[in-house]
This record gives structure tokens, C-alpha cells and sequence, in this order.
């Protein structure tokens, strides 16, 4: 997945405010070009994140949303968290990357709990999926029984309604559009027919109009 | 002038007892208050209700509260969490009732706890089981929730630094919930690091205003 991670940080416009969510998208950061001074917040209080240098010892009180330890990079702001849920919600949360169980046709994300389980832990997603301008989402094409996750409807609780813009997996680039799943982009090897046989809805060939990130 | 540091730790807890809601501050290991909630684990206290992002992991912390039986109600955004076998032992030992909110939807039900409104409307949980059942309102053709303001009778905090009048100042993300719960309770504790003499803090830097806080104890004090 540090392909997807890298093309999903290559995609990310100059300059906006990123929250990455738990999982596979924190590896994104690893990949952000310093030159284009993308700002990583984190919900529990953090407006220019980064991640620990080789060496550098944690603090136990800069930690990211993950409770892992993590750096500040030179103009930082800490918030606490009612302002930091004001940024989600009010509109200075530029992109969101979040991982996912699935998501739907329609741009339905599920990615806090599984169908089933009696408890699940909700953490910021709900506000960050509703609040963010662009949620995008970074997961593998399908779970580890090889079932799809994008799919016609969520089968697992869903975390925000009709929220997700763009889907980066292993396989494809794809779009949510109103009239459901466009591929952008295909990985080197993948044809449609096979994407087609993993993906639980349908899936539209890109018929140009390549929208940006 | 005022002085509001206190000891021992059980006089700064003084006035909690069976039944309370309890704010705890904290994300994470990161800003809790441990020295409090060891004191209030070992108050032997029941059915208290208890109001923190997270449920504790080890044996420190809100960990503590679940481990000695304190607890009967939760209400988190995270609660499940690699290490957090006291709470899982509470939960899956019947009796502790879980609500699960909206880590956002948390921080804006206590502010209007804190700040006397009557409640909350948000589209967070629109369209999720989180929202089921819950009133619905329209606001400018946006289907929103209306969620209920959260009060404490006790807050717990942790900061960095206070003044003896109580003004706080947190350390980097260790903030978090703090300044919020300290504002949302009829009585408010704050553990620190250091206690600094009246005029110290410059009145620009002060992150909680004193007249939030009540009692002050210091982190490394003793049982």
C-alpha cells in the first residue's frame, strides 16, 4: 500500500489542512513533500503534525490521534479539542483520508464498527466525515476473505452518508459520481473485467472529464 | 488571596460521592489526571457515571474506575482500545451501560453543559445507528440531530501549570478535553505539575480561568 500512499500524497493540493485517519492512511505523511507545506492536523488537538526523526525520543504529551507519539513541525498550533472540532466542522479541514470497511455507491463510508459487533469505538470519524471538504478514502480493494468493500449498500454501521468523493485501493482510483463508481486509474496490470469481478458494484469506465484531487 | 491547593488528596475530593457524573480529562494516556482517579478508585464509590474520550488502558488512570467497580454508566467516543482489560471485564460483566458519542458531538454536548444551553444540533450521526432515535431538526433544509447537553457533578483535569487561584495552563496535546470539562461541572479538581504563586501566569497565557476551578492538587503527591 506505500504506492497508494505515495500517489495519494502526491495528489493532495499545495498548502491545505489534511487529517489522516487511524490505519493505513497515517502512512501518507511519510510520503508529503515538505516543499508543499501540506499541514497535518489531528483531532485531539494538533495543526502541524509530523512524525518522530530517526533518534528523536517521544514526548508523551505530543501524540496524534492514534495515541502514538509524534513530532511538531516549526509553526504548530495546539488546540484543544472544542476548537479543534470547530476546524472539522466549520470548514478549515481541506481534505480528509480516512480508512474504511467499505463504501457504497453512493458515497456511504463505513469504517467504525463492524455489522454485528455490540461495541465499537466511533473516536472523531462521524465529525470528520461530515465536517472535512473532500473525504477521500485509502483501503485495500477488498477484506482478507476477498470480499469487496466497494460496494451497491454497506453491509457494516455507517459512519457518515453520501461523504466520500474519491477511493484510492491497490487496485484503482475510483470516483463516487451521481451515477455511482468511475474508475480514474487502474494499477499497472489491473484490467476493468478483473476490477469489475472485485468491486460490488458497478464500475464505469473513466469517460474523461479526470476531475483533479 | 485565594489559595485553592489542597491536601491531602482526600480533601480534594471531598463531596464526591455514589451516583455522580464524573468528567474526566484526557485523550489517551495523554492529560489524565491519575493521581485523582486512583483517589476516587479507592473511595470504594458505586454507580457513578463517567464521561471521558477514552476508557483507560493498564492500570492506571479511568482503568481504575472500572477495575474497582466504581462505574455504572460511560459515555465515550473510544472506548475500545489494545490494553483496556478493566473495562472490558466491566462491560462484558453486564451491568455498565455504554453510550457511544461522536468524539465532536462529546466536546460540543459538554460545552453546552458548560456554557447553559440546552442542547446541541449537528448533522454528525445523521443516518447512523449513533442517531437512532434521537430528535430530529431541520435547519435551513439540513437534517441535523438534536443532541442534550452533558453536566457534571465533578470534573477532573489535568494541567500543566496553575497559579494558587486556580488559573490553568496545559502542556501540548495533552489540552485535549481539559478546558472544556473544567467549565462543565458544579465542582471542578485540577491536578498539575506545578503550583505558581498569584500574578505569575501573565493573564494573557491563562488557558482556564480560575474562577473554573475549585481545588488544585499537585501530580506527584502522595495517595
Amino acid at each position: 500500500m506505500d504506492e497508494v500512499a505515495a500517489r495519494v500524497a502526491a495528489d493532495l493540493p499545495p498548502g491545505v489542512c489534511v487529517n489522516l485517519g487511524i490505519g493505513l492512511p497515517t502512512r501518507v505523511a511519510s510520503h508529503l513533500d515538505p516543499q508543499r507545506n501540506i499541514l497535518l492536523h489531528s483531532e485531539n488537538g494538533i495543526v502541524g503534525m509530523r512524525g518522530l526523526a530517526a533518534g528523536e525520543g517521544p514526548d508523551w504529551d505530543i501524540i496524534d490521534a492514534g495515541k502514538q507519539p509524534v513530532g511538531l513541525v516549526a509553526g504548530a498550533a495546539i488546540l484543544d479539542h472544542e476548537d479543534s472540532f470547530t476546524l472539522i466542522r466549520g470548514g478549515r479541514l481541506d481534505v480528509a483520508v480516512l480508512g474504511a470497511y467499505e463504501v457504497s455507491r453512493t458515497g456511504d463510508l463505513a469504517s467504525w464498527a463492524l455489522a454485528g459487533e455490540p461495541l465499537g469505538s466511533v473516536g472523531g470519524a462521524m465529525d470528520i466525515a461530515v465536517g472535512a471538504r473532500r473525504v477521500m478514502v485509502m483501503m485495500r480493494h477488498t477484506d482478507r476473505h476477498g470480499r469487496p468493500k466497494l460496494v451497491q449498500r454497506c453491509r457494516h454501521p455507517v459512519t457518515a452518508r453520501g461523504r466520500v468523493r474519491r477511493i484510492y485501493t491497490d487496485l484503482a482510483i475510483a470516483d463516487v459520481t451521481p451515477t455511482g463508481f468511475v474508475v480514474r486509474e487502474l494499477a499497472p496490470l489491473v484490467t476493468l473485467e478483473h476490477l469489475q469481478g472485485v468491486t460490488g458494484a458497478e464500475v464505469q469506465a473513466d469517460g474523461g472529464g479526470h476531475g483533479a484531487a | 488571596m485565594i489559595d485553592k491547593t489542597c491536601e491531602p488528596l482526600t480533601r480534594a475530593l471531598a463531596g464526591i460521592e455514589d451516583g455522580m457524573t464524573v468528567l474526566v480529562g484526557g485523550f489517551g494516556d495523554a492529560g489524565v489526571p491519575t493521581r485523582l482517579l486512583g483517589g476516587v478508585a479507592a473511595l470504594g464509590l458505586r454507580n457513578l457515571t463517567v464521561v471521558s474520550n477514552n476508557c483507560g488502558t493498564g492500570e492506571l488512570g479511568v482503568a481504575l474506575l472500572f477495575k474497582h467497580g466504581c462505574v455504572s454508566r460511560v459515555l465515550a467516543s473510544f472506548p475500545t482500545q489494545v490494553g483496556n482489560h478493566h473495562f472490558r471485564r466491566a462491560y462484558e460483566g453486564g451491568g455498565l451501560d455504554v453510550e457511544i458519542v461522536p468524539q465532536g458531538t462529546l466536546v460540543e454536548r459538554l460545552h453546552a453543559g458548560a456554557a447553559g444551553l440546552g442542547g446541541v444540533v449537528t448533522r454528525t450521526g445523521v443516518g447512523t445507528v449513533l442517531g437512532t432515535g434521537k430528535p430530529v431538526v431541520v435547519v435551513d433544509s439540513e437534517t441535523c440531530l438534536l443532541e442534550r447537553p452533558i453536566r457534571g457533578d465533578v470534573a477532573l483535569v489535568r494541567a500543566h501549570l496553575a497559579d494558587r487561584g486556580g488559573n490553568l495552563r496545559y502542556r501540548r496535546s495533552s489540552r485535549n478535553f481539559n478546558p472544556l470539562m473544567a467549565m462543565a461541572a458544579t465542582l471542578t479538581v485540577a491536578e498539575v505539575d506545578e503550583v505558581v504563586g498569584a500574578g505569575e501566569l501573565d493573564p494573557d497565557d491563562i488557558h482556564t480561568a480560575g474562577v473554573f476551578v475549585d481545588r488544585i492538587v499537585r501530580h506527584g503527591g502522595g495517595a
